[in-house]
């Protein structure tokens, strides 16, 4: 193989680890409150904002419904109000962000789910404000959960990010589908998918062992 | 110290209301150990969650240490929390707190600082016996070492009252034993008011000098503890006694008694004996005075705090005259007799 090709390579995977970063960071950042405000504010728990609940599910659950590629066609004008640009890898990371909130806040909401509620009870009968209660008894009994969530979702982004190629954003995934299966080099398409199975494989260990690490139970 | 003023909660409204707590009046006194039991759904939980309105009642007024809760916001509410400790059947440790960091955690809420911190668990930890547990984890724990835990956090704000939700029901009876202990511990050394909600006997024999039954929502039942296993004033409260006890006629007479007393049939009772009766030969007295015989089906004695009672069921054996004199003889002395009804003596 020739260098260029390797270099072609290269600039790929960095691509890839470029988006997922910074859209999996990103997205973590918004997402864990949302996943917090869709819990609080449930019938019943200690924000209860019954009404505004439901509105942020039904936000959350479009968020999640809209495929991918469409969406990111779908958000160019906005993708170019953020980042100048609608092509190149940070208009790529946009969408990407966008696709990841609501995917990270049910992840989280999930997580805060398993949490048993004699908890908060017992944080109440202690006069913790609602505050103190996420901040000292669900974000900290919840880690080990919200952790697993944000491996999911960085793993869910390498696939996803394959798709960037649509707006020129590069990565692996584009490498593959232009070079491997456009061009037909099977040599390529075999690369690129053994480094994202790498990748994947990698960022899972590493969120396995900070959830063993998170978790005393 | 606790006062429950006129306390009803209801869910729902309308036809589908449910009255968990009906008009509840209870009044315990500082340093008082006051036991609630009943059976489950009869509205105990409720009750004890009403007392740190973790439950808001529909009515009426909860009062600890002069202080109108009910009456007040929601900041008020929190500082007065502080003086009420709770510990729960389920313990409710964080999983992701070390024993220490778990005592630790009302007072960080309080924003007490680290250094008064340490000098507040420690002594907590010691109070306990869990030292040298200070750095595990709960899930490291028994059942009894997590209550205990639990206990050590309810009294890091030095509350004046603690209250237990079935705190020793998910124990087995030894650990349940040494929990008790520990509160009576408590209860002692630091004068510590006690509300305890239960469904077991046992916890109340142990421990409680005062103990309400609540039945349908509804405090049906208050006495001191001696005198509720001597002589309930309810039928449940009956029914707990001798199940507590074991002391059941046996099966083959039940189903031979009669609500009425007939031509040829002799009462069987149920005697409960306190203080220096258990030592008086009563029976044979009897025996002797009245001219029945005295025919034991079953007996035993039982020491409740320091109380001695004896308890027995037996079938009095003579003429109506007769057996009708002796009871009266029995009451005479003191002696709670409850008739369960008649047996047709066989030959």
């Amino acid at each position: 193989m020739s260098s260029a090709m390797l270099e072609l390579i290269l600039e790929a995977t960095l691509d890839t680890l470029y988006m997922v970063a910074l859209s999996g960071a990103v997205s973590a950042v918004i997402g864990i409150p949302l996943g917090v405000l869709l819990y609080v504010t449930r019938p019943g728990q200690i924000l209860a904002q019954p009404v505004a609940q439901r509105v942020l599910g039904i936000v959350t659950n479009i968020g999640r419904s809209i495929p991918f590629i469409i969406l990111m066609v779908a958000i160019i004008p906005f993708t170019r109000l953020v980042v100048g640009s609608s092509i190149g890898t940070n208009a790529a990371i946009v969408p990407l962000i966008i696709a990841a909130i609501p995917f990270v806040a049910r992840l989280v909401e999930g997580a805060l789910n398993e949490i048993p509620p004699g908890l908060i009870e017992a944080a109440q009968a202690m006069g913790a404000t609602p505050v103190q209660i996420i901040t000292k008894v669900l974000l900290p009994e919840a880690k080990g959960g919200i952790i697993n969530g944000l491996t999911i979702t960085v793993v869910t982004l390498v696939s996803y990010s394959a798709m960037a190629g649509a707006v020129g954003g590069g990565g692996l995934g584009d490498l593959g589908i232009r070079y491997g299966y456009n061009r037909f080099e099977p040599l390529i398409m075999l690369i690129t998918v053994a480094i994202l199975v790498v990748m994947v494989q990698g960022f899972q260990s590493l969120g396995d062992r900070l959830v063993r690490k998170a978790d005393h139970k | 110290m606790i006062k429950l003023e006129g306390v009803s909660k209801t869910y729902g409204a309308g036809p589908t209301a449910v009255h968990a707590l009906k008009n509840i009046d209870l009044d315990v006194p500082q340093g008082a150990i006051h036991g609630v039991i009943g059976l489950s759904g009869a509205g105990k939980s409720t009750l004890i969650r009403c007392v740190n309105l973790l439950e808001r009642p529909t009515s009426g007024h909860v009062i600890v240490d002069g202080q109108d809760l009910t009456q007040q916001d929601s900041e008020a509410l929190r500082q007065s929390r502080h003086q009420l400790g709770m510990i729960f059947q389920h313990f409710n440790l964080l999983a992701s707190r070390t024993v220490f960091d778990n005592v630790a955690l009302p007072l960080e809420l309080m924003g007490v600082s680290k250094g008064e911190i340490r000098e507040r668990v420690e002594p907590l930890l010691d109070l306990t016996g869990l030292t040298d547990k200070a750095t595990q984890y709960p899930a490291q724990l028994s059942g009894g070492q997590k209550q205990r835990v639990a206990i050590a956090r309810a009294l890091a704000s030095r509350p004046k009252v603690l209250l237990c939700d079935e705190a020793t029901s998910a124990l087995d009876p030894q650990t349940t034993a040494s929990i008790l202990e520990l509160l009576q511990d408590i209860n002692r050394k630091l004068g510590l008011t006690i509300l305890l909600i239960t469904h077991e006997m046992e916890v109340v024999k142990s421990i409680c000098h005062r103990v309400g039954l609540i039945s349908d929502g509804e405090l049906v039942e208050e006495a001191d503890v001696g005198d509720f296993f001597t002589a309930p004033a309810t039928r449940l409260g009956r029914e707990f006694l001798n199940a507590f006890l074991e002391l059941e006629p046996p099966q083959a007479l039940v189903e031979r008694l009669e609500e009425t007393p007939g031509e040829h049939t002799h009462p069987v009772v149920r005697l409960a004996f306190s203080g220096a009766n258990v030592a008086t030969p009563l029976i044979s007295r009897l025996a002797r005075d009245s001219g029945v015989d005295v025919s034991i089906l079953q007996a035993k004695v039982e020491s409740i705090q320091g109380r001695t009672l004896g308890l027995m069921i037996a079938e009095l054996i003579g003429t109506p005259e007769t057996t009708s004199q002796a009871l009266t003889q029995l009451e005479s002395h003191d002696i709670n007799v409850e008739v369960l009804g008649h047996v047709q003596r066989d030959a």
